[in-house]
């Protein structure tokens, strides 16, 4: 499988300058990449030095709703120049639109019939602008589901703004999305690459409390006798909160498959990300889950436990549903099977 | 082929992704396949008899969802089964329901 690497951000965010210090790295020296303008000129395209047969310019402009096809045929067409020997490359790196919701790119690599056998998602890095990240997500929901959808978060402009903006900026991030890790443009390549790929790492929730969360007054907790711990933030400007669910115990995976599944297809359009760990019934290894929106991504079994306790962990960010209802239903749901109640 | 929207080969909910390296799959073998499938079912029961709804696998390759007046409708994909629940039974499946999970929370 060959992972695709997603690489999104607001207009103006800095992901091509970001894509063209990556490609220069041996890490992605054998990339291909597609790149997805919006406009008539694809400016980004000639912004690359490394302009070859790899590189294929979407031009369709909007990422969101009409170039899922156009991705789809470009993975193909790569696909095929590859196994005719007339291309080589180890993985894919797709640059979208500033103003794309990265989902569909997401659901054309999980759902596309040819290419869920040939592709796997890489992971999503999302480039954020220190500089106007508060003017954007007060008025583009786009900003939002991408940096929602982000396996890592490169923040960009750290250069440009006070120290204490990037400390309050990262500590929003971390709020509407615990589950990516936040880097800054200026940190090594290394860093921004690392264990981005879902099962690798970035599919285990980062969040940890009592390290990350600090005197913050829109953190609150609350535990439970059923060993379930519940620790929500919420980004009142954006309607926005996330949380986790820590579960002692197996869970039976069949009953939790139903349930979520059912869960985003009722309020997938409200759920930006799933992402998590699981103690799965019989299993002696966990089980790393990985969903946006609708989509949920191939669970991947992971190889080894994180550090820790060995405890079910998962992370949502939502919009505008209630944290406590979620964790009733979960309960509810999974507490279905008798062998299931482990905790 | 899928019912509603044509694509060959659909059929790989992410609950049961084709078992390969690195992948959680229980579709790895006839017999673990047949276990899940069994598994899925009584899950997928349980709920749908909130609204009196039932679900059986016809011949091991497709899905059959039944309602107390007779109706049925066939599909392949389990992603089908909760639009097509709900379109049979002319009301939503919510999780968030507090009236399900009432429901849900009795039968415990």
């Amino acid at each position: 499988m060959t992972p695709v690497l997603l690489l999104t951000g607001f207009l103006g965010s800095g992901k091509t300058t970001l894509l063209q210090r990556l490609l220069a790295d041996p890490a992605l020296s054998d990339a291909a990449v597609l790149i997805n303008e919006f406009g008539e000129v694809g400016l980004d395209h000639q912004l690359l030095d490394r302009i070859d047969d790899n590189i294929v310019l979407l031009k369709s402009g909007c990422i969101c709703c009409t170039v899922r096809g156009e991705v789809a045929e470009a993975l193909q067409n790569l696909h095929s120049l590859r196994a005719r020997g007339e291309v080589s490359f180890a993985r894919v790196v797709i640059e979208t639109t500033g103003l794309a919701d990265p989902y569909p790119v997401l659901q054309t690599l999980t759902a596309h019939p040819v290419l869920r056998s040939h592709y796997a998602n890489g992971g999503v890095l999302t480039t954020v602008d220190a500089v106007n990240l508060d003017h954007q997500l007060r008025h583009r929901a786009e900003a939002l589901r991408q940096i929602a959808a982000a396996d890592r978060i490169v923040l960009t402009k750290t250069d440009l703004a006070e120290a204490a903006t990037v400390d309050r900026l990262s500590a929003r991030l971390g709020r509407i999305n615990p589950a990516a890790g936040i880097v800054t443009s200026l940190d090594p390549t290394e860093r921004i690459l690392a264990a981005l790929e879902p099962g690798q790492g970035a599919a285990a929730p980062v969040h940890v409390c009592d390290a990350g969360c600090g005197p913050d007054p829109d953190h609150d907790h609350d535990h439970d006798h059923r060993h379930r711990h519940h620790h929500a933030h919420h980004d009142d400007a954006l309607g926005v909160t996330s949380f986790s669910l820590v579960i002692d115990g197996a869970v039976d995976w069949t009953m939790f498959g139903m349930w979520l599944t059912l869960l985003l297809h009722k309020h997938g359009d409200r759920i930006f990300r799933v992402k998590g760990i699981l103690v799965i019934e019989g299993e002696d290894r966990p089980v790393a889950i990985h969903g946006v929106q609708h989509l949920v991504h191939a669970p991947t079994h992971m190889a080894t436990w994180p550090a820790g306790p060995r405890q079910s962990r998962i992370v949502f960010i939502l919009e505008n549903l209630d944290p406590e209802l979620i964790r009733r239903s979960f309960a509810a749901f999974t507490g279905l099977m008798p062998a299931r109640v482990a905790a | 082929m899928c019912s509603l929207c044509g694509i060959l080969g659909c059929d790989d909910h992410w609950t049961n992704p084709i078992g390969r390296p690195g992948v959680y799959s229980r579709n790895t073998s006839s017999q673990s396949r047949r276990a899940e499938a069994a598994r899925r079912l009584k899950a997928a029961n349980k709920v749908l008899s909130y609204r009196r709804l039932s679900l059986n696998e016809w011949q091991g390759r497709s899905y059959v969802l039944t309602s107390p007046t007779g109706a049925s409708k066939v599909f392949d994909a389990l992603s089908h089964l909760w639009p097509e629940a709900e379109a049979m039974a002319a009301r939503g499946f919510d999780p968030l329901d507090e009236a399900l999970l009432d429901w849900m929370e009795k039968r415990r």
